[in-house]
């Protein structure tokens, strides 16, 4: 058992980042997120890792020193919460272009713009359909808990250096600000430089050795049929991550006949509402994505032989619910898929979600068959 | 006399370095980068340091500075080099990190990245190469373009009241203590260019003592850009150019200095 503790999620970021050996950490303060880099800051990791800790001018500046760091073959991260990740897409498409292995979290806010601070799911799209210019993909890792704060973070580095690619946190203000028991991985120590040279030689800008070429690291080709030929490795590559490192959790779904879909908080909710459902007779499960890209297409596909509906519950106005859909209709199925959705920073609560399933799927739960349309 | 005579180690003058590659350079008869691209791949050699360099290149004409010195490189977005060559640096402490910026680069969309890296005094080598133009975009007005020049967005002439008015940010940056060399130079004829290569030594030479951060600006052509022949150009540049931009030292300190002394 590792050490135990009672922590916020923003705070055991920071401590996970320590213990699985992260090299450096730029960013730039931004609500509700702050604590991730106040918290490394007081832990002063350069005492005790060598980890290196920056706030940079912004957060353009902090993705691009991410991407700097990264590309000589060190483990670094970011974080920051939604208008910041807006501002970082330039940087985090040139990350994914010259294939590099960094961690960026996103502590969501409502938006659009300035929006509120209060936790929102609306970056749902911006962070599995890319963000930035160009066909790319990122690892998107959901977490539902502090624990799974914690867990993700040597996860996401594990997986960015797996595929040489950005992998995100996605979370949100209220697991952020969280309180919540805690089991913190052990310490690992950070890479030799010995190591990096063995792992991204090959590629890293470790200076150059007399006996191999210079290592470039761009996101640069001007001649178009390799740069056609590097946009293939880049899908065959996101298409490696569907088959093998697509990640969900399925609850009380084996005699579900509504499944409620939801990741991260609103997976919390859902957790209740699929109790409260139960209670009252209806055979409702729950399917958590923990990774949103990629997205598990296949369980999905599965549910719907038998389910009568799906429902989307998201904290934005429906944006999930396409890969639903979609997946749905990839597996020839017309199951029919519903959202339920709040916006501006508030949480559903287990009830309401009840509530829209009941009307929702009202046609359904009276007659008790699946309705085609 | 036959060639094969005079061919002989004794007789060499001139001999190119072997960390400037052989790759043909994509820039233009007369354009200034050639030469302060061999002037730095020099240095590299003659220093020693082809093992623990590492650049950053920009966006703009330089992008492909890469392909010409055989160093590994890092290929920044537009304007954002000092950021990405804060980060090599930060965790690579050992290493030379500069970066090679034009003017588009530095002084316009990257003047935010550029400030703040010199402030922080990041250990880096900064070198500017400064032509008053957008070059590789065709000739757009820059945050540098004197007043009055023409250019594709100027056409006729810039317009302190429309456009602004020309930027001299390496005066800016001297007044920031972070820095510990500031100056200015140019490579128009064989004496300029030999002052300039002083210049560079000495801003490596500080990264390498962990000086803090070295700034050099370079004053160039871009005959492409202000539609002259590169002669030309180069006359334009001393008549127009350098009572604008003066060459000379700005800052010959150390870091933590509050303001340059000169």
């Amino acid at each position: 058992m590792g050490e135990l503790r009672l922590m916020k999620g923003n705070e055991v970021l920071a401590e996970a980042a320590i213990r699985c050996g992260c090299d450096g950490y730029f960013g730039y303060p931004i609500t509700p997120q702050s604590e991730v880099m106040e918290t490394l800051m007081a832990r002063q990791p350069w005492n005790e890792t060598g980890m290196t800790v920056l706030q940079a001018e912004s957060e353009v500046a902090s993705i691009n020193m991410v991407y700097g760091a990264a590309g000589s073959g060190k483990k670094v991260m970011t974080s920051s919460s939604s208008p910041g990740i807006s501002l970082m897409a330039e940087g985090i498409s040139y990350i994914a272009g010259a294939e590099l292995p960094c961690l960026i979290i996103n502590v969501q806010r409502g938006g659009p713009g300035l929006g509120t601070i209060q936790p929102s799911q609306a970056d749902y799209f911006q962070s599995v359909k890319g963000g930035g210019h160009g066909d790319y993909k990122m690892i998107v890792l959901a977490p539902a808990s502090v624990q799974e704060m914690n867990d993700f973070v040597a996860l996401g580095f594990e997986l960015a250096f797996k595929y040489r690619n950005p992998a995100m946190i996605l979370t949100d203000g209220a697991i952020g600000q969280m309180m919540e028991r805690v089991e913190l991985a052990d310490f690992k120590p950070r890479w030799t430089e010995e190591e990096i040279k063995v792992k991204s030689g090959a590629w890293a800008t470790i200076g150059k050795a007399i006996d191999r070429e210079r290592n470039v690291v761009t996101s640069l080709e001007m001649d178009s049929a390799k740069m056609e030929a590097n946009n293939l490795r880049f899908q065959q590559k996101y298409k490696q991550m569907e088959e093998e490192d697509c990640r969900y959790e399925e609850i009380m779904c084996d005699d579900a006949e509504y499944i409620l879909v939801a990741f991260g908080t609103s997976s919390r909710v859902c957790q209740k509402s699929v109790e409260i459902a139960r209670a009252k007779g209806l055979k409702v499960g729950l399917l958590r994505p923990i990774t949103l890209f990629p997205f598990p297409k296949k369980a999905i596909n599965k549910l719907a032989e038998k389910a009568k509906g799906f429902l989307s519950v998201e904290m934005s106005a429906g944006q999930m619910i396409e890969d639903i859909k979609l997946a749905v209709y990839e597996a020839g199925k017309n199951t029919r898929v519903e959202h339920f959705g709040r916006m501006g920073g508030i949480i559903p609560t287990p009830g309401e979600v009840v509530e829209a399933l009941e009307e929702k799927f009202s046609w359904e739960i009276s007659y008790g068959v699946k309705r085609y349309y | 006399m036959e060639l094969k005579d005079i061919i002989k180690p004794e007789n060499l003058v001139y001999d190119k370095s072997e960390v400037q590659t052989d790759t043909i350079m994509h820039y233009c008869p007369g354009c200034s980068h050639g030469v302060v691209h061999k002037v730095i791949a020099e240095l590299i050699g003659e220093l020693g340091i082809q093992e623990k360099t590492v650049g950053i290149a920009p966006v703009g004409c330089a992008v492909f500075a890469y392909n010409y010195i055989d160093v590994d490189w890092q290929e920044a977005a537009h304007g954002r080099a000092p950021a990405v060559a804060t980060g090599v640096a930060r965790l690579n402490p050992d290493k030379f990190v500069f970066t090679y910026q034009g003017d588009g680069d530095l002084a316009s969309i990257g003047s935010g990245e550029i400030m703040h890296a010199c402030n922080r005094g990041e250990n880096i080598l900064v070198v500017f190469i400064n032509n008053g133009i957008y070059g590789m975009t065709g000739g757009q007005m820059a945050p540098t373009t004197l007043d009055g020049m023409v250019t594709s967005t100027t056409p006729f002439g810039r317009n302190a009241d429309l456009n602004g008015y020309p930027m001299k940010i390496t005066e800016l940056i001297a007044q920031l203590p972070g820095t510990s060399y500031v100056t200015r130079q140019a490579v128009h004829n064989a004496a300029s260019v030999r002052k300039c290569k002083r210049a560079i030594k000495k801003g490596i030479q500080n990264v390498l003592d962990k000086k803090g951060t070295s700034f050099i600006e370079v004053v160039s052509t871009c005959n492409s850009g202000w539609k002259m022949t590169p002669v030309a150009a180069n006359k334009w540049m001393e008549d127009n150019m350098f009572p604008f931009y003066p060459l000379g030292d700005l800052k010959d300190g150390v870091k933590g200095e509050p303001v340059s002394k000169n």
